[in-house]
């Protein structure tokens, strides 16, 4: 759990890090295969560069950008999150990344703008699980405005001070700590910031076990599994879960009045 | 009927049991090796129960391969390694619950019971655990005979219900891939097609020779 009131930091929390053999090696990443232990082995196949985002949608300056000048664009800074998976286990990561904040600013949204989607590479010689349906492809993610805008939000090029293994979504990929980390899109080719709420693949998949918000919540249990546990990778016992992932008390409030029940 | 159905003592194929139970016990060692290595992975407890549970559901899926493959080819071996299957099957559904109530809910029991009793996912594999227990109970030849063959063959068609419910709690687990349950799914659906059109010829035949 964060430290006392006067020590919280959320950008940094003073957690055990998780080890960086365990954050590179049990991942979901289902275009480089099905088990945890399958991104890494199939990354090969993933080439970070080149690559180029595009930026399109509601926003006064369109374009498509190489990733190296993008990441020129903002200072890199490193962050601290816990990552807590839908399937109950979380991990403590130190990512290397800009607050997608300051990007979002840089595009002008135009007035319509009020959510933002986020698509991963599709190239099935890249990516060989896009040869099978497990899902639609590509991989599809998206925040609203405001949850993008949160200074916590950031995408993230690194973690551990290097450039992100492909297995952890290489060059490019968002993280958003309050949320399940199905959230957090990899390997980005595209933002558009769009007018209506955008499909995002795992509710495409199974509407009624993942939702749009997927924020981190210990009441609200998946339809098969409870929610209120999680087991911190390298732990034997399990700890609780925390409301938005210990991040309520700056989360919160995007959410006020709204039924979690119903906005899962 | 009933003798030739029930694995007599050792004949000709006397090493068949024991190289049944080594065999299907080196999985077991294979994991117990690989945790005091600290070679399950990330998440080693979770890896654990995913391999009791797969090595369970296809022990129960091949003891109940044994009469549908005798009744397909005519051999007798395979009725004689049922048991040693069906209990072998039964040590990993134990072993995957243990590592479940133990390592995994800290033995926790309201919470396990909140688990059961919560989410249908470990309700049904619940139910199939406790389903097997009476068949394991019943697998000597002295439960048999104190059973009559007739009772305890309507008792031990239980393992294909246990073997059903163990699939829909494979189905139910995974976030979202069917492919592997569905395999076993597949698997278990036709050995039954084996055992109904065993049955519908049978009865034919009976028939045909009354009328005959």
């Amino acid at each position: 759990p964060p430290g006392s009131a006067a020590a919280r930091d959320p950008f940094k929390t003073d957690e055990p890090r998780t080890p960086y053999e365990d954050v590179t090696t049990y991942n979901n990443f289902y275009e480089l295969g099905l088990d945890k232990e399958d991104p890494a082995r199939n990354t090969k196949t993933l080439k970070p560069r080149p690559w180029t985002v595009v930026f399109e949608g509601e926003i006064k300056k369109p374009q498509r950008i190489d990733i190296d000048t993008l990441l020129k664009w903002f200072p890199l800074e490193e962050r601290v999150y816990r990552m807590r998976c839908v399937e109950t286990w979380s991990m403590v990561i130190p990512w290397l990344g800009f607050p997608l904040g300051k990007l979002i600013e840089r595009l002008e949204p135009t007035s319509r703008a009020k959510y933002v989607a986020f698509t991963t590479l599709m190239d099935p010689e890249q990516l060989p699980f896009q040869l099978t349906d497990v899902l639609e492809w590509p991989y599809r993610e998206g925040l609203r405005l405001d949850e993008a805008k949160h200074p916590l939000t950031m995408l993230a090029a690194g973690l551990y001070g290097k450039s992100l293994p492909g297995q952890n979504g290489a060059p490019l990929r968002l993280v958003v700590p309050w949320k399940y980390g199905f959230k957090g899109i990899k390997s980005i080719v595209r933002i558009a910031l769009v007018e209506k709420e955008p499909e995002t693949s795992w509710n495409m998949a199974a509407p009624r076990e993942y939702g749009f918000y997927a924020n981190v919540n210990p009441e609200v249990a998946h339809p098969r599994w409870s929610q209120a546990m999680e087991r911190r990778i390298g732990d034997l016992d399990k700890r609780p879960t925390l409301m938005f992932n210990g991040y309520a008390e700056e989360v919160a409030h995007l959410y006020a009045g709204m039924d979690l029940r119903m906005f899962y | 009927m009933a003798a030739s159905e029930i694995p007599r003592g050792a004949g000709k194929l006397g090493w068949l049991s024991p190289a049944i139970v080594t065999g299907g016990l080196a999985p077991a060692v294979v994991l117990v090796i690989r945790a005091a290595r600290r070679d399950l992975g990330a998440n080693p407890i979770a890896e654990a129960m995913n391999q009791l549970g797969l090595l369970a559901l296809v022990l129960l899926v091949l003891s109940l391969a044994a009469t549908p493959l005798q009744i397909a080819t005519g051999w007798k071996w395979p009725i004689r390694i049922r048991k040693t299957l069906g209990l072998l099957g039964f040590f990993y559904v134990c072993a995957h619950f243990l590592v479940y109530a133990v390592l995994d809910q800290s033995l926790a029991l309201g919470a396990i019971a909140a688990d059961i009793t919560k989410r249908p996912f470990i309700l049904v594999g619940f139910v199939a655990f406790v389903l097997l227990v009476p068949l394991a109970a019943t697998s000597t030849a002295k439960a048999l005979k104190r059973m009559g063959f007739a009772r305890w063959k309507r008792l031990h068609r239980l393992a294909y219900v246990a073997a059903i419910l163990g699939i829909v709690h494979f189905v139910m687990r995974v976030k979202k891939d069917l492919t592997e349950p569905a395999i076993y799914g597949a698997l278990l659906g036709g050995l039954f097609l084996i055992r109904i059109m065993d049955v519908a010829l049978k009865r034919r035949d009976k028939r045909g020779s009354m009328r005959g």
